[in-house]
């Protein structure tokens, strides 16, 4: 017992830095986690909010028929009846939004059609395939094919 | 005056019952709302992928349209998702010759002669969206999760940048974004899913190789693919419950 009241002061030191040290380890905790910290899962759940808040560049095919009845018409029953149409002409929230502000490029020449029908082996055998300088000449698809019905109309007139 | 034994009951009681609900009251004045949007409820849906590879033309539709949704840097070449290019000798499935050139953005110059004896396919590539995710086990900080409803998402506002979940995906699906130093990858477009859009990839597949499914929701097609094809996911021995179906896997994948 008189050892340990010898050693008081140098104890009692002690206990204050362990006692300074676990308040600022609160402290430090308390200002660095997020308040929800945890409420789901080892994760702040505000980091839902923040990846479902990016912006939209896709609207979406049906976006796209709402207003775009006579295309709709036009595919019906034809190849790319069931493609999405930002799958050709690119992402169009943009131009959903204010459609008289931002108007979408056409796709032409050849680049686009050519994205998924250029002979490749790797492709599935039954998929509609070209090699170019076989198929024509360099024209544009679009002379003689519709995209939103893909029939050869050139033959047909 | 000494207290009754009814008065001491009585305090007691009611101790105890301002206490429970002042606990409660500031257990969830501490935990706050969660932060979700209003019409999208996370635990009535649980997300996943169904890939045909019989059906994949590897037109790159899918890794064009990624990289304009989801602001995915475009040089130098990083991909939340891409495509790869099989060719192989139908009795060496241990050797495959795998090729991505960009990741499929410019679409395969045509490298193998038709009939040469070998097996030529693409398989899309994309976050399995794990249901025991390594990422997820090594982030030290919890700036990676596995959200309520299934996507493996990242928090960029917490993210260290210090790699471990890069070298965890045995999918090579991580990437560090070079103008924020935070790692990225596919977040299943998140911001779309929850808004009752599909993917961008779903959305621009022209032939519908690639459908976003809710494993959660009975109606789904995706339950339908899963029955009728002999579907499989990619590395099953790495324990990770890969959440992305693909029909017609070849067992040269990797």
């Amino acid at each position: 017992m008189s050892r340990f009241l010898k050693n008081k002061e140098h104890l009692g030191r002690m206990a204050g830095l362990f006692a300074l040290g676990i308040t600022a380890f609160f402290v430090a905790r308390h200002l660095l986690v997020p308040p929800q910290f945890g409420l789901f899962g080892h994760y702040r759940p505000g980091a839902l909010a923040d990846n479902m808040a990016s912006p939209v560049q896709y609207a979406g095919r049906v976006v796209c028929e709402d207003c775009h009845a006579d295309v709709v018409e036009a595919r019906k029953g034809g190849k790319h009846a069931r493609i999405g149409c930002e799958a050709c002409h690119g992402p169009l929230a943009a131009h959903a939004a204010s459609p008289g502000d931002v108007v979408p490029k056409r796709p032409g020449g050849r680049e686009s059609c050519l994205h998924c029908h250029l002979f490749n082996v790797a492709r599935p055998k039954t998929f509609p395939q070209v090699r170019v300088p076989e198929h024509s000449d360099a024209g544009p698809c679009l002379a003689c094919h519709k995209a939103h019905a893909p029939v050869i109309s050139s033959l047909t007139q | 005056m000494a207290t009754t034994r009814r008065d001491f009951l009585h305090h007691t009681g009611r101790l105890l019952v301002l206490t429970a609900s002042a606990a409660g009251a500031w257990e969830a004045l501490v935990a706050g709302r969660p932060e979700t949007a209003e019409t999208y409820r996370t635990a009535a849906h649980w997300w996943g992928m169904a890939i045909d590879i019989g059906k994949c033309i590897g037109c790159g539709n899918c890794v064009r349209a990624c990289k304009e949704e989801n602001d995915v840097p475009r040089e130098p070449l990083y991909f939340r998702t891409w495509v790869e290019r099989y060719h192989v000798a139908p009795d060496d499935l241990e050797h495959p010759i795998v090729d991505s050139p960009d990741g499929g953005y410019d679409g395969f110059p045509e490298k193998y002669k038709a009939n040469d004896g070998s097996k030529n396919f693409f398989v899309p590539k994309l976050c399995s969206h794990c249901t025991a995710s390594p990422c997820v086990q090594v982030c030290p900080v919890g700036a990676t999760f596995d959200s309520p409803d299934g996507v493996v998402l990242v928090d960029k506002t917490y993210c260290l940048g210090c790699r471990y979940c890069v070298q965890a995906c045995p999918y090579g699906c991580r990437f560090i974004d070079p103008r924020t130093r935070t790692v990225d990858k596919c977040s299943l477009c998140y911001h779309r899913i929850t808004k009752g859009l599909t993917t961008a990839c779903c959305e621009t597949c022209p032939t519908g190789a690639r459908q976003l499914g809710d494993l959660k929701n009975p109606t789904d097609p995706i339950h339908a693919f899963l029955r009728d094809h002999q579907v499989h996911v990619l590395k099953p021995q790495m324990a990770t419950h890969p959440k992305v179906y693909y029909n017609g896997l070849d067992g040269s994948v990797r």
